[in-house]
């Protein structure tokens, strides 16, 4: 449990996707892990009310709910996004930044099912909720079942 | 339709236009990497959105236009993403009165060998 520390994954904001997005480092806890993706005004996706794009959500959702995989395996192995699904309970507002908390909350052989929600200030008034699976890339395909 | 900041953030430009919705193409490099030598989910889900946004536009402009908010967004991953360009198209299945439901198909060098899919719903407001 404590083998992987996403406190210490000090690359995280200067790496690929997430590094160009301004994805960082939150805060953590027993069953969780959360990052935070501050405001920009090049991720908008509506000019009109300066609202994120979904893209950028999808992206911070993936990566916390990842953390908390490896957080919970206590390893940093390779995984593949099998599927996410997001529900946008509001909108983000422009100019805050979004906190996305991810949670493995079942981890099986092959797989590792994820749920999590991004916020601004007030877990209790998600702007989105997700819901993932991962493939587990290290998993032994003789035995490999969900 | 004007493309907004987010596609400009991920180098999208349009690389056909027709009848049909246009075809998106997402090019390859460091602001879109994931883990190394992969597109990242999350860019991909970028192109899957922007894509179709853009039929969902074109089909609400026919229209006479509206205002498109979503509500749900499912993305599966079928392949990696490698280090080259990826494409990606919408179709609007159904456009109602106040919902629109929209799928959006990536792929890099096969069409028929799609790297990943979404259904995405959106609440329409219409003038």
């Amino acid at each position: 449990m404590t083998a992987f520390d996403p406190a210490r994954f000090t690359r995280l904001d200067q790496y690929g996707h997430g590094g160009r997005l301004g994805i960082r480092y939150h805060a953590k806890a027993e069953d969780w892990v959360e990052l935070a993706l501050p405001y920009a005004a090049d991720q908008v996706g509506d000019p009109s009310t300066g609202v994120l794009a979904s893209g950028p959500i999808v992206t911070l959702m993936d990566m916390a709910t990842s953390m908390a995989v490896w957080t919970r395996r206590g390893v940093f192995a390779p995984h593949a996004t099998l599927d996410l699904r997001v529900d946008y309970c509001r909108p983000a507002t422009p100019g805050e930044t979004v906190i996305g908390r991810g949670e493995c909350y079942r981890l099986a052989r092959a797989v590792a099912f994820v749920r999590g929600i991004a916020y601004h200030r007030d877990p209790a008034d998600p702007i989105a909720h997700v819901a993932g699976t991962f493939m587990l890339m290290d998993a032994p395909a003789k035995q490999a079942r969900a | 339709m004007t493309p907004p900041p987010y596609a400009a953030l991920l180098g999208i430009a349009i690389e056909a236009e027709g009848d049909g919705p246009p075809v998106l193409l997402l090019p390859f490099g460091e602001p879109v990497l994931g883990r190394p030598g992969f597109v990242h989910g999350g860019a991909i889900a970028g192109l899957l959105e922007m894509a179709a946004i853009a039929a969902l536009d074109q089909a609400l402009q026919a229209e006479g236009g509206g205002r498109i908010k979503p509500i749900t967004v499912t993305v599966d991953y079928m392949r990696g993403g490698r280090e080259r360009p990826t494409r990606g198209v919408g179709t609007v299945t159904r456009l109602g009165t106040r919902i629109a439901n929209v799928e959006a198909v990536a792929w890099q060098d096969d069409r028929a060998r799609p790297i990943a899919a979404a259904r995405l719903n959106y609440l329409i407001e219409r003038p």
